[in-house]
């Protein structure tokens, strides 16, 4: 199970170097995903399903989701489809399925030997304590949460609208 | 079986969290500066995590929640501000983002 951790963690390590020095979005965003699992599985070595499980759905998931929406959006235009033809190309997608597929062999080999019912040794927190903690004694933190993510809402809704004047009027003015 | 030593977990979590600072100082792209910043986030619920399963209490998890919203809402208003970087600058580079200068 160290040996699972150590793994996790240089794939971790390497897939968050290539995002920060990728100069195309979209290669960026494949690598963080692969860094993304290597953190879920090293949360599962840490004896927290529940929180690896969301790692996956919701940051790689759903963020990410959000964050290719946008790389699309800013992309309109014939330059696209040639971006899209390169992205085909292997050299942007190898890398990241190599180290996947490290974390997939990973996962096959602790479901293979019934290794889920012992992370690292230690007794794994159930989702159901997780649950009753969130609901107990951090109620007041789930609803300051909900909160924020309607807040959050709401200026995405305002700031996303599409009349808005351009700043180039004002530049013209003041030299 | 062995415990993990958190020292080594933590170590990781202070590695990315370095990684994600040095991205969002050195990128001019803001959408690298976001995804950077989540890097950074994501760092710190690993922390968090580590440091619940030390002590084995759900507190960890609780917390790493809580940095998944705020995640989650700042990536929500962060792209916004991005799209309307973009309609009115034509680029995402935040050095052109210069009006407040003077």
């Amino acid at each position: 199970m160290e040996a699972t951790f150590y793994v996790a963690a240089a794939a971790a390590l390497l897939a968050t170097g290539m995002v920060i020095t990728r100069r195309h979005a979209v290669h960026a965003l494949l690598w963080f995903i692969v860094s993304l699992f290597a953190v879920a599985v090293i949360f599962y070595t840490l004896g927290a399903p529940f929180v690896a499980a969301l790692e996956v759905i919701v940051y790689a998931g759903a963020i990410m989701v959000l964050f290719l929406f946008v790389v699309m959006l800013l992309n309109l235009g014939p330059a696209a489809a040639a971006a899209e033809g390169r992205l085909l190309s292997p050299g942007a997608w190898v890398g990241p399925a190599m180290v996947a597929l490290v974390l997939a062999f990973q996962l096959g080999w602790l479901i293979w030997r019934g290794g889920a019912a012992q992370p690292a040794g230690q007794v794994p927190i159930a989702p159901a304590d997780v649950g009753s903690a969130l609901f107990g004694p951090y109620l007041l933190g789930a609803e300051i949460c909900g909160l924020l993510l309607l807040t959050g809402l709401v200026a995405a809704a305002h700031l996303g609208r599409r009349r808005l004047p351009p700043l180039d009027a004002h530049r013209e003015e003041s030299p | 079986m062995i415990q993990l030593p958190l020292v080594q977990v933590l170590s990781l979590a202070g590695l990315l969290f370095v990684m994600g600072l040095i991205g969002l100082l050195v990128r001019r792209n803001a959408l690298f500066m976001l995804i950077s910043v989540e890097v950074m986030l994501n760092a710190a619920g690993l922390a968090f995590v580590a440091a619940g399963s030390r002590w084995q209490q759900a507190d960890g998890q609780v917390m790493f929640l809580f940095i998944l919203t705020v995640a989650a809402a700042e990536v929500a208003v962060g792209l916004a501000l991005v799209l309307g970087l973009h309609r009115q600058l034509k680029t995402l580079d935040t050095d052109a983002a210069d009006s407040l200068g003077g």
